[in-house]
């Protein structure tokens, strides 16, 4: 036997050693669709509990739309449930390509490509377009999947602090001398919900005769007056050289990504992204959903409003409630609670009020920033929200946080 | 000499690195294990130590241990100062 109980100890310390570090992650069994309130089973075996959704990317409460249900069905029905083949092989319908069309005018470039999902498309458009002769300059902050293509691919790494524009700038001097020089962000932060200056970023880059790659998976769908993503709220669409973006947040929730922009580079990517070439594309009945989602938002703007004046609400009544949240103007709403145990003890409150939201601590967020992020949605109605808000009331006033600072709720719980 | 070293790593840590004016780091705070920088940050690190003191650090010298905190980091500066 190849897995000896020695073999299997090492692994078992491992698991152990989560467990004891207090970051063993333990799923929750949702029981119905995916929406502003779900049923969940948790722990393990409890009874259902009815709980009001507020840690879901489904921004625009798209992920369980009759009509995008209606769609997949069609698309099931009308080209199959699955390819059984990679893209270049015989994996290509017409229904793929429409979609790369579609997004290529929803978000203003000149070309897009479908990835299994966004990870995958970070994964594999760094190593596609850049080589030794370049080099990647990430902001301090962007998402893992970004950080994984970057250590796949051969160019020189280097990194800016966070948002910062003159950081930026030096490096952009420092690296003068390389063939190609690749400035990264994501458009919407995930865990500060705070927004790229992508503005001043293009500007920087067009100086510096640089590229720009934004991911805007948390952007898609809803920010900028249209939705079309950060690039149209910062004025900026048509200058950024690649988005990166997934179907499986606001865009309909199920799976699947992109790589969109300057044509050649989504050429390359066709020809060399190994999460591409080696593995499926999007199921058909995915690619169908999609394809209703966009439907849905070229023609009205009413869910992203409703999504913002929700969002709005929700950050000033955690404001006004006496919450330190981390700054921005977007849909993703960080209540800071800075100690690890205070974030963890709080979302399991929330949770008996009938609240779902979970508690974020280092490694996901730095050290002594850990808090609830909790996340807006369409789907909310203000009863939600206002349920939502005096659950968050009741256990602030609980750990005595609701007007308190960050130094004052750090020398009470530490950081 | 150590001393100098050490002021200016310091220094360049807190520029480099530091996100809010409100955190603290002394020299044998834990910069990588202490999630103050990740290991992918490291980079503009070495770059700047090895162009300030003219000094070539090989992968296996750099590695997270190595840059943890200030103070083996000036340990890791002297060394190869050393062998110039």
């Amino acid at each position: 036997m190849a897995y000896s109980e020695k073999v299997r100890s090492t692994y078992q310390e491992q698991l152990q050693g989560l467990q004891e570090a207090g970051i063993f992650k333990i799923e929750r069994y949702i029981h119905s669709v995916q929406d502003a309130e779900i049923e969940v089973e948790f722990p393990p075996g409890a009874p259902l509990k009815k709980v009001i959704n507020i840690c879901a990317n489904n921004y625009l409460g798209l992920s369980s739309h009759p009509d995008v249900v209606a769609a997949a069905h069609v698309g099931l029905d009308d080209r199959g449930y699955g390819m059984s083949s990679v893209r270049f092989i015989c994996g290509t319908q017409d229904i793929h390509k429409q979609l790369e069309s579609k997004l290529t005018e929803f978000l203003g470039t000149e070309d897009t490509i479908l990835f299994p999902s966004c990870m995958d498309a970070n994964a594999g458009v760094f190593e596609a377009i850049l080589n030794e002769q370049d080099v990647m300059i990430c902001d301090r902050l962007v998402h893992a999947s970004l950080i994984d293509g970057i250590r796949l691919c051969k160019a020189a790494q280097d990194s800016f602090k966070h948002s910062d524009m003159a950081h930026l700038e030096e490096k952009l001097i420092l690296h003068a001398d390389k063939r190609n020089k690749l400035v990264i962000t994501d458009g919407v932060y995930s865990m500060d919900g705070d927004t790229a200056k992508l503005d001043e970023m293009v500007a920087l880059c067009e100086k510096y005769d640089a590229m720009l790659l934004v991911d805007d998976s948390h952007s898609s769908g809803f920010i900028g007056r249209t939705g079309r993503g950060t690039h149209e709220k910062c004025g900026v669409v048509g200058k950024i050289d690649i988005i990166t973006t997934t179907f499986g947040k606001a865009l309909g929730g199920a799976s699947g990504g992109c790589v969109s922009g300057r044509r050649e580079l989504v050429e390359l990517c066709r020809q060399k992204a190994r999460p591409y070439l080696f593995s499926n594309t999007i199921a058909p009945p995915v690619v169908a959903g999609v394809l209703r989602v966009l439907d849905i938002l070229s023609k009205t703007t009413e869910r992203r409003d409703k999504l913002e004046k929700n969002a709005n609400w929700w950050r000033q009544s955690l404001t006004d409630a006496g919450f330190v949240l981390q700054p921005g103007d977007t849909p993703i709403v960080p209540v800071m609670l800075f100690n690890a145990k205070l974030s963890q003890d709080f979302a399991r409150d929330l949770f008996a009020e009938g609240v779902y939201a979970i508690g974020f601590f280092h490694p996901v967020v730095p050290q002594g920033k850990a808090r609830i992020r909790t996340q807006i949605s369409a789907a909310h109605e203000m009863h939600h929200l206002e349920k939502a808000l005096a659950a968050f009331i009741k256990v602030g006033k609980k750990y005595d946080i609701l007007g308190k600072t960050k130094k004052e709720i750090t020398a009470m719980y530490g950081a | 000499m150590r001393d100098e070293i050490r002021e200016i790593v310091l220094d360049y840590v807190i520029r480099e690195y530091m996100e809010d004016q409100d955190e603290e780091i002394t020299y044998d705070t834990a910069l990588i294990s202490g999630g103050f920088i990740d290991s992918f940050s490291m980079v503009s690190l070495k770059v700047f130590l090895e162009t300030k003191y003219g000094i070539k650090l090989p992968d296996e010298a750099a590695t997270p241990e190595a840059f943890d905190n200030v103070e083996s980091i000036t340990d890791l500066v002297i060394e190869f100062l050393n062998k110039k």
